[in-house]
């Protein structure tokens, strides 16, 4: 049985986006993005670990890979559909109630900055079930709590398998708080936010 | 009605209360993240809900100074972006090189390491003797550790290589004294500074000031907000004088923008021009000659 069969939560309509990736999440990540279209319906919103070594979301931005417009989220800025948003290194990126961006320097949450929870949760506090939260492959616990909290408000929580990551681990701790309502390859989490955005909310 | 909803409503009345109880106002401030920091303290203080902490603060002053000190983000380093500061160092140290004395207002200063980094950048550049620097907060803790001006040793290697990224020129242990697991300020660099506690949201303005730092505290306030600091800061900085935003800030929307010329976009680097009366325009002084557009 086709995935997209075992549960019709694609057809809710949503109306936001929020992905969290750490260690190993770029790959799937990119897969995701490359699978929605320019005019997707809704705004996609991403917060990536990354080490400070390591070339910011910036490499997204250069590679042209997508077809969907990404940029960095500015403070202020009011989300966009057909928008793929990166929290920048080191700050803090939530929503406000007038659905814009908010950034802040406040202490880092578990260990990290931006930090996936922060997103996850002040996001579901705005969008309530109309949020779908996806978590990818890492090494650490962030996005566990915050993707509870976009159960808990009736939005739709998705997890990549973690037998596909190359760090399970962030995955598993999600799964371990989580009813997932779906577990997913990253091709398919890619096809399932295709499908929602069919299905998407206008607001 | 949803217990968020439910949250808003005692966030309100919070604020509400700190503002008309204690003339703390953070009517303006951002409200996902101060939303967060109220359920942070709220889970420090051992009420349940926010509600019966503003039961609490309402009557006991020690509750509402923990609340108001748990609500401001002090987070903060010395040298923080070093490209930042190898760009003041280049585009406005040259500029107060010609002024025999000058102000300096760091706003939002937090425990010091940011007012320290600039003076160190001052002394190096020759130019610490000139400057009478005003290093303010409205965070009374922060301030104190902010004069004192002791910091955790181990931070230091960290600090270190900031300051040879900012373009450092000599050796930054010069600049303390490393005692047991502290690292002390070298006095010298204290003599100029003045440490003063004050509100961006309800005290006035400096005058004549030539520098002004206010990095990492706008992204914090609404926008009725941020335009009233840059109102104040407008007012208090000279012709010419320079206003530094944190590395996600801009003037870009608010209301005094066209006042500014962003000497340099990526770093924040904003310089005030000079008023634009009829005397000025008829009579172009020698400032005002290239002045960029
Ligand atoms: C994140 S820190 C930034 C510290 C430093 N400028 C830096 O960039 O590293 C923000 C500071 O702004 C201060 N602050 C927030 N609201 C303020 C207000 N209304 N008046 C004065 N200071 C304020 C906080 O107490 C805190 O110390």
């Amino acid at each position: 049985m086709n995935f997209l069969e075992s549960s019709n939560r694609w057809s809710d309509g949503y109306a936001a986006v929020v992905i969290g990736a750490s260690a190993g999440g770029t790959a799937p990540l990119s897969a995701i993005l490359q699978a929605l279209p320019a005019n997707y319906s809704l705004p996609v919103i991403v917060v990536q670990h990354l080490h400070p070594q390591q070339e910011g979301p910036a490499i997204f931005y250069k590679s042209k890979c997508c077809q969907i417009n990404l940029k960095e989220a500015a403070e202020k800025e009011a989300l966009l559909a057909g928008w793929v948003y990166f929290a920048p290194p080191n700050y803090h990126l939530l929503v406000e109630d007038d659905r814009s961006f908010a950034l802040s320097v406040d202490p880092k949450v578990n260990y990290s900055r931006p930090s996936i929870d922060v997103l996850f949760e002040s996001a579901s506090e705005v969008y309530g079930a109309l949020l779908v939260g996806v978590v990818l492959s890492g090494a650490n616990d962030d996005g566990a709590n915050g993707l509870k909290a976009i159960q808990e408000r009736g939005g739709l929580a998705v997890v990549q398998d973690p037998a596909s990551a190359e760090m399970p681990y962030m995955p598993q701790a999600a799964l371990a708080v989580v009813q997932a309502d779906y577990t997913l390859l990253p091709e398919q989490i890619g096809a399932l936010l295709c499908k929602i955005g069919e299905h998407a909310r206008k607001v | 009605m949803k217990n968020d909803e439910i949250e808003r409503i005692e966030v309100e009345l919070l604020v509400d209360a700190l503002h008309r109880r204690y003339g703390y106002d953070f009517r303006h401030y951002a409200r996902a993240s101060l939303r967060r920091r109220l359920r942070h303290a709220l889970a420090k203080s051992g009420y349940k809900r926010l509600s019966e902490l503003l039961d609490a603060l309402l009557w006991d002053e020690n509750v509402a100074h923990t609340l108001i000190a748990n609500l401001s983000v002090t987070v903060t380093e010395m040298f923080r972006d070093p490209s930042f500061y190898q760009a003041v160092r280049k585009k406005i140290l040259p500029y107060l090189g010609t002024y025999p004395f000058f102000k300096v207002w760091v706003a939002g200063c937090a425990t010091g390491e940011e007012v320290y980094s600039l003076a160190i950048l001052l002394y190096e550049e020759g130019l610490y003797e000139r400057a009478k620097l005003f290093a303010t907060d409205f965070n009374e803790t922060a301030l104190k550790q902010a004069k004192d001006g002791i910091y955790p040793l181990k931070d230091m290697r960290q600090h270190t290589s900031s300051y040879q990224k900012a373009g450092g020129q000599g050796s930054f242990s010069d600049y303390y004294h490393a005692d047991y697991q502290s690292a002390i300020i070298n006095p010298a660099l204290k003599t100029n500074i003045t440490f003063a506690n004050h509100n961006l949201a309800t005290d006035g303005i400096f005058s004549d000031v030539q520098l002004i730092f206010c990095r990492n505290v706008l992204i914090y306030f609404d926008r009725v907000l941020q335009n009233w600091v840059l109102n104040n800061f407008t007012q208090s900085l000279g012709n010419g004088g320079f206003l530094c935003l944190g590395n996600k800030e801009s003037l870009d929307a608010l209301e005094r923008r066209g006042e500014y010329a962003a000497i340099d976009a990526v770093e924040r680097i904003y310089q005030k021009r000079p008023a634009t009366g009829p005397l000025q325009t008829s009579t172009p002084g020698p400032k005002s000659a290239g002045w960029p557009a």
